[in-house]
């Protein structure tokens, strides 16, 4: 047995030294608090320690290399785990992404144990947010949103010799305030490495402006505007580009990313703004895992490949398409680059430096979308995406934000939407109203888009 | 029938809910609950007759909520015993404490009769979970190497998701329930490269089902079926003309309609939605509980309701994750809203006397939510089969499959494409079209439904991904539904839209 108790490498170790073979364990430990609030009051919260230990067996079989996997939380029988992987391995038949395991390094401080949130640090929130929601109830507002910080260990050992272990500090914080007397609705959230970081009173006062914003209200039509996007909104589109960027499935003809003839479009410029789209484990602010923990394999990602270090890896650079996501084999077999997913984003138009501000000032009219919602693929052909406004739309006109507007349904590509782009600011950290959850690092800069796509009005409001 | 697991049966449940309820009394609790669940999740998928993913997760642990002079508290570990037990429920009360700080209304809950010792086991022949790793890959090997075996399928892909779940609850006014139930959801599609769009996908309309293994092997769906038909299908849908835009009526199947009555009635009528209590991430509803007996929802053929006790309904349960005995209760009567989905705080706050039991929560580690029974749509009595309807359509549109889905956050105005879709001309099929969305507000779409398939159009469909809250969670949900027919619906070109 295994109890959360025991430093995870040890877990690992003991683990790997019973295995009989080449194997890969990983051991996610993670605590989170969080606390959530709506109609200006606290509506649910919450403490809660996982560990979850996955192990990875790799065995001969005819014709090639096979895995299994098997994973549990708790006080897991590791020896029931192994057995499982191991029994899978042998009946699964060989992998076609099957390469060498790799010795992936050592951390220093691989055996060290996997620290926890404290519950405290929400306490010094919810005095500032018990203040927020009775000043909210007296000011003809309601406020909504949800707090949470965690912490995630993961510990990824293997026979080839890798020892690795990262600590991913998230922490979250979003804002809803409806105006009762006018019902406009505003939301902004934040994020950063811990609660602490976040400032609730920075956002309720962004939240002031856009409330202001809403004192007048005009409705406008379906159609294409030229349209603002700050970064919180861009981060609701890029994450679905970069997920969509699958080297094989692009060379087999079949995603955005395909060329006529069995080929990529690799090396094609997508865009005119000269964009640089990176993931980057080191980018200060936006530190990530560094190394690959894959608990099964994928179309973009393989279990052989664990253990392997994520460094710098850029697939726009300068507008043009330099790198798909490729495994190790996949990237052997195609002649490409093995590339990683990674664990943060970051597009860049480099040397900007307006702020959405000075996007707005610049403008003559335009439509300010400060949120996009209920985002999904339609046709993966283009990437066509369909979603609604939400939360915040204005417009603009001779630089100022003059009125609140309807809601919208738009059906855009974010790769048509970047191609677009007339005007990019500076990169910020953003939030993604949609994706955080599984995207919570994010940078991202503010653009104008000429004739973006609002396809009907919303009555949502 | 499989009865509970004895497995399960082994780890420390009672003690766990002595000792977890026990503390939390000590500590002054109004109430208490304490969860002790183990989730076994399975996903394989297959791609061109190869194992690709092979993921195998058993999820173990505690969750204590505890009510504590107003406040709430919830703690949770991955890790069943006494001492955890006692821990959690003391970090419980703590941060109950904590939130008091910024509570602006007490928490009460409806009251509930006391089910003591109570044990629920959903009807199934085959743990999916316990089917050999081997016999798994075989069997979906064999459908993807039967597709990419035909000259109209370039890559086929084929996937199962195998859930296994055993629940232990209990609570300080003495109910405690034993449950479990299994699920399963098969997926098998095509790619086929060419046409304008140089590529199309189109994938089997096998629902994901309440049911074990035996789902897969005919008890449920006819993959065999569906797999042998799909390469001239995707044939036909390359060479098939795109769509002209415009307003037409549609007949939709009931594979595509589950997931329109999912977001524009099941989410639409969830009260802690409808009260704002879900306002911060998935939205609130058009729908007021001030409307019931006025709004009109839909047309008079609209009878919808929510049901929990379904056969086979991927949401059925025999006890709610609050103890709360399963129920099935009407939403939408002759068109016009009649009720809504509550669980045991929302019904408090509405000034109902009691919970129609739809609270859920996904994991031990999470508190359960108010979520969606299985909301069905009701067929016609002697209704008309689907055949029928398209025969009455004239012109049109039959939409067949769920693919893309959105609706906006107080769920009006909506958009969903399909699997396949086929013109109707003077009542009859001619032939696919391709690049096909549905785009309206809900009231006008269930406004404009003027025919109700009878008994033997009905499937029952689902998912096992619908999201909601925050932390976010994933329930499944399940929804029976007839074949139907609306009038004079906005259909947009999917590839027109993109600017092609």
């Amino acid at each position: 047995m295994s109890t959360s108790e025991e430093p995870a490498a040890a877990v690992a170790q003991r683990i790997l030294d019973s295995a009989g073979g080449d194997a890969c364990v990983l051991v996610d430990d993670m605590s989170e608090v969080d606390v959530r609030f709506a109609n200006n009051t606290v509506t649910s919260d919450g403490r809660r320690r996982l560990r979850r230990v996955s192990v990875v067996r790799y065995v001969e079989v005819p014709g090639g290399r096979s895995t299994g996997s098997a994973s549990g939380t708790g006080d897991v029988d590791v020896e029931a785990l192994l057995s499982a992987a191991e029994l899978d391995a042998l009946s699964a038949g060989p992998a076609d992404d099957a390469a060498g395991l790799l010795d992936g390094g050592q951390d220093s401080d691989a055996y060290l144990g996997a620290p926890e949130v404290e519950p405290s640090s929400l306490s010094a929130l919810l005095g500032e947010l018990g203040d927020l929601l009775r000043r909210s109830a007296t000011q003809h507002r309601v406020a909504a949103g949800f707090a949470e910080g965690s912490l995630v260990t993961t510990t990824v050992a293997s026979t080839a010799g890798t020892m690795r272990r990262h600590v991913t500090p998230t922490a979250k914080l979003q804002l809803t305030l409806r105006d009762t007397s006018t019902g406009a609705s505003v939301w902004a959230g934040s994020a950063g490495g811990s609660l602490a970081e976040l400032s609730l009173a920075g956002i309720e006062a962004s939240l002031d402006v856009r409330l202001g914003w809403s004192t007048r209200r005009i409705d406008l039509p379906a159609g294409r505007y030229r349209t603002i996007l700050p970064p919180d909104a861009v981060a609701d589109l890029v994450p679905l580009a970069a997920q969509a960027a699958s080297g094989r499935d692009a060379l087999e003809g079949h995603n955005v990313y395909s060329a006529p003839g069995s080929q990529t479009r690799i090396g094609q410029r997508l865009f005119d703004v000269p964009f640089n789209f990176r993931t980057d484990p080191n980018e200060p602010g936006l530190e990530a895992i560094p190394f690959v923990a894959a608990r099964a394999s994928s179309g973009d990602a393989s279990v052989f490949d664990n253990g392997a270090p994520i460094g710098r890896q850029t697939f726009v650079e300068d507008g043009i398409l330099k790198r798909l996501l490729w495994t190790r084999a996949g990237a052997d077999k195609a002649g490409a680059q093995a590339t990683f997913p990674g664990d943060n984003m970051i597009l860049e138009l480099p040397g900007s430096t307006a702020t959405t501000a000075d996007l707005i000032s610049n403008s003559d009219r335009a439509l300010l979308v400060t949120c996009l919602w209920y985002i999904r693929e339609v046709d993966p052909a283009t990437l066509l995406l369909t979603g609604l406004t939400r939360d915040g739309v204005y417009l603009v006109e001779a630089g100022e934000v003059v009125a609140a507007v309807n809601n919208f349904r738009f059906n855009e590509s974010p790769l048509d939407v970047l191609a677009r782009v007339s005007a990019a600011g500076r990169t910020e950290r953003a939030l993604s109203r949609e994706w955080n959850e599984w995207f919570p690092r994010t940078a991202m800069p503010g653009i104008v888009v000429e004739n973006f796509n609002f396809s009907s009005v919303s009555p949502a409001t | 029938m499989p009865g509970l697991d004895e497995s399960f049966l082994e780890l420390p449940l009672n003690g766990v809910s002595e000792a977890a309820l026990g503390r939390a009394r000590q500590l002054g609790c109004d109430h208490a609950e304490v969860r002790v669940e183990r989730i076994r999740t399975q996903y394989l998928s297959v791609r061109d007759g190869a194992l690709e993913t092979s993921l195998d997760d058993t999820e173990v642990g505690i969750g204590v909520r505890v009510f504590h002079r107003g406040s709430v508290g919830f703690a949770a570990a991955a890790s069943v015993s006494v001492q955890e037990a006692v821990r959690l429920a003391g970090e419980a009360v703590d941060l109950a404490k904590v939130v008091a700080l910024a509570l602006g209304e007490p928490v009460q809950l409806a009251g509930e009769p006391v089910w003591a010792d109570a044990i629920w086991v959903a009807p199934y022949e085959t743990d999916p979970t316990r089917v050999p790793l081997g016999d798994k890959v075989d069997l979906l090997a064999s459908w993807t190497a039967r597709l990419i075996s035909s000259p109209s399928v370039d890559h086929a892909t084929g996937s199962v998701t195998a859930v296994s779940e055993d629940k232990y609850y209990a609570d300080l006014s003495g109910t405690s329930t034993l449950q479990r139930r299994v699920r399963v959801h098969p997926v098998v599609e095509a790619v086929a490269l060419g046409g304008p769009a140089g590529f199309e996908t189109m994938r089997t309309l096998a629902p994901p089902m309440a049911r074990g293994w035996e789902g897969l092997l005919g008890a449920g769906c006819d993959l065999d079926g569906e797999i042998a038909a799909l390469p001239e299908l995707l044939r036909e849908r390359l060479a098939a003309p795109s769509v002209e835009p415009g307003r037409y009526d549609l007949v939709v199947d009931p594979t595509n309609l589950w997931l329109t009555i999912h977001e524009s009635i099941g989410h639409a009528t969830e009260l802690d939605r409808a009260l704002g209590y879900e306002a911060a991430y998935a939205g609130t509803s058009f729908a007021r509980p001030e409307m019931i007996g006025e709004l009109r929802y839909g047309s008079e053929l609209m009878n919808v309701v929510g049901d929990r006790t379904q056969p086979y309904g991927l949401a059925t349960v025999g006890f709610d994750d609050e103890g709360v005995a399963a129920q099935s209760f009407d939403i939408v009567r002759d068109g016009v809203l009649v009720g809504f989905q509550l669980d045991r705080r929302i019904a408090a706050a509405a000034g109902r006397e009691r919970s129609n039991g739809c609270a859920f929560a996904d994991s031990p580690l999470h508190a359960p939510l108010q979520r969606m029974a299985n909301v069905s749509l009701l067929s016609a009595p002697g209704g008309p089969s689907t055949e029928e309807l398209i025969d009455g359509c004239g012109d049109g549109i039959y939409v067949v499959g769920d693919k893309s889905w959105s609706i906006d956050m107080q769920r009006h105005n909506f958009q969903f494409t399909g699997q396949r879709f086929y013109e109707i001309r003077s009542g009859r099929l001619a032939g696919q079209l391709r690049d096909v969305a549905y785009q309206a507000t809900t009231t006008e779409f269930w406004g404009s439904m003027d025919g109700v398939g009878g008994e033997g159009t009905v499937v029952l469909g689902g998912a096992f991904n619908c999201g909601k809250g925050q932390p976010g969670q994933v329930a499944p949900v399940g929804h029976a539904c007839p074949s139907a027919r609306f009038r004079n619906v906005n259909v947009l070109n999917v590839r027109r839209e993109s600017g092609r």
